[in-house]
């Protein structure tokens, strides 16, 4: 009994399909209550009003977000190291999910952004290294996208995983470092984790176990996908030999 | 590999190779920003060093795709890789052909164009060092992009959105020390940042762009 053995597409599917209810139900959950914890049963910040409830959504989409590409970087080095079909599909299969989770960071960030900056969007070096991040993620779908051969493209696509992995973690320091040259720094960003109070906490807690659930949930559910995607062009494929 | 290295300057230099036109593209953008923002000298002062840089950076990128698509058309490419230099030597004599012929001329003709947007007189100096420390990270970036891209149809669009969030930490350290530079202030910690990614890239990235390279002519 090894990790590898869900290397075997069949046995992946059988497996994530036996836990994937109870993943999703997991995340339905984990959402619900601590949405509903977070926006009526807290009180509101006493400078930011009710605003902060925006942070239920906000932090947990964010941190989801470098996750998200954290683990496309493992699956693509299990790929080019071991070269697991699945896990390269598993990365794929990622990327959407990550993007999407980076958008609506973006978007609650600038919803936030609006009553209590009085601006949109500033270029502040969190919400610059976060848009980055975002086009590293539309470069790396549409590699995929223009690629017809699947090895070709799991190969080209990894690579430029690694290579984008350290430019964006370069990027990140970067652009602190243009930032302070600039505006006053990071006094516009609030550094949630260290200095929230445990009222906020807890119901932040849920909502972060939700995201995490709910991004394992759909990356199961999209690799699945890709598997019989891929199943399917091959069956026909033969058929149109025969 | 200095056999390379001509065969590849010869062939940028003569007819229809389009070395001028990396330059050309570089003095029409320069000439196109007033238009876009308004004649004012102190406003085109300020805005100068990250106007330049941004231009250069184009004209890097608008120049990337001859690097290996000519080669892979006429065959000359699967010559190469079958030849006993490793890929890595060919990809960086590649890198550094493409400088040669696009970097080093913007870098001769960017304090020049500094005049067409009245760029304040210390800044000349610190332009041209910004830029003779950062065109060979664009070049061996752009390398890269064009390496992974070589196997397209269309391939330009594509590359642009790969090349440019690669080119983010380059740009904003080479434009800071532009900046600074033009400004009066220190200039030596984004210089030392920007040749450090220089320096970094060239020593690492052939690596990348040799594997990506090898997958695509397989």
């Amino acid at each position: 009994m090894s990790i590898w053995e869900y290397a075997n597409p069949v046995k992946f599917i059988r497996t994530t399909d036996l836990v994937l209810p109870w993943i999703a139900a997991g995340a339905a959950i984990c959402l619900v209550t601590g949405l509903i914890w977070g926006v009526f049963f807290t009180p509101d910040d006493y400078r930011q009003g009710s605003t902060v409830k925006i942070f239920y959504i906000h932090v947990p989409a964010a941190m989801m977000a470098i996750n998200a590409w954290a683990m496309m970087l493992v699956a693509s080095l299990i790929w080019i190291i071991r070269r697991h079909h699945v896990s390269a599909l598993a990365a794929r299969a990622a990327a959407p999910v990550g993007a999407t989770f980076t958008v609506i960071a973006l978007a609650t960030g600038a919803l936030w952004g609006q009553p209590m900056w009085g601006t949109w969007w500033a270029w502040d070096p969190r919400l610059t290294s976060f848009l980055v991040l975002f086009l590293f993620y539309l470069g790396y779908m549409a590699l995929w996208s223009a690629i017809e051969n699947d090895d070709t493209a799991a190969d080209l696509t990894s690579i430029l995983c690694l290579v984008g992995s350290v430019f964006a973690i370069l990027s990140r320091y970067a652009v602190l470092f243009w930032n302070q040259g600039l505006h006053q720094g990071a006094s516009l960003s609030m550094d949630a984790a260290e200095n929230v109070a445990d009222v906020f906490w807890y119901p932040a807690l849920v909502c972060i176990a939700g995201f995490v659930l709910l991004f394992v949930a759909l990356v199961f559910l999209r690799t699945q996908t890709e598997i019989r995607a891929r199943r399917a062009r091959a069956l026909l494929a033969r058929e149109r030999q025969s | 590999m200095i056999a390379l290295l001509a065969r590849d300057l010869r062939l940028a230099v003569r007819a229809g190779g389009g070395f001028g036109l990396g330059l050309a593209f570089f003095l029409i953008v320069t000439v196109m920003v007033p238009f876009g923002v308004g004649p004012e000298t102190a406003l085109l002062a300020r805005i100068a060093p990250g106007v330049l840089w941004i231009g250069a950076l184009l004209a890097c990128l608008l120049s990337l795709d001859r690097i290996f698509a000519l080669d892979r058309e006429d065959g000359s490419l699967d010559l190469l890789a079958t030849a006993p230099l490793p890929m890595e030597g060919i990809v960086t004599v590649k890198a550094l052909a493409h400088w040669i012929t696009t970097g080093l001329p913007l870098v001769i003709a960017a304090p020049l164009l500094g005049v067409l947007l009245s760029l304040p007189a210390p800044g000349y100096l610190w332009l041209f060092a910004s830029l003779v420390a950062g065109t060979p990270a664009l070049s061996v970036i752009g390398t890269f992009g064009a390496a992974l891209t070589v196997g397209l149809k269309r391939g330009g669009l594509l590359m642009s959105l790969l090349v440019l969030p690669l080119y983010v930490p380059t740009l904003i350290f080479g434009a800071e020390a532009a900046r600074r530079g033009a400004e009066g202030l220190a200039v030596q910690t984004p210089l030392l940042m920007l040749g450090g990614i220089s320096a970094g890239a060239l020593a690492l990235l052939p690596f990348a762009s040799a594997a990506v390279l090898r997958i695509n002519l397989r």
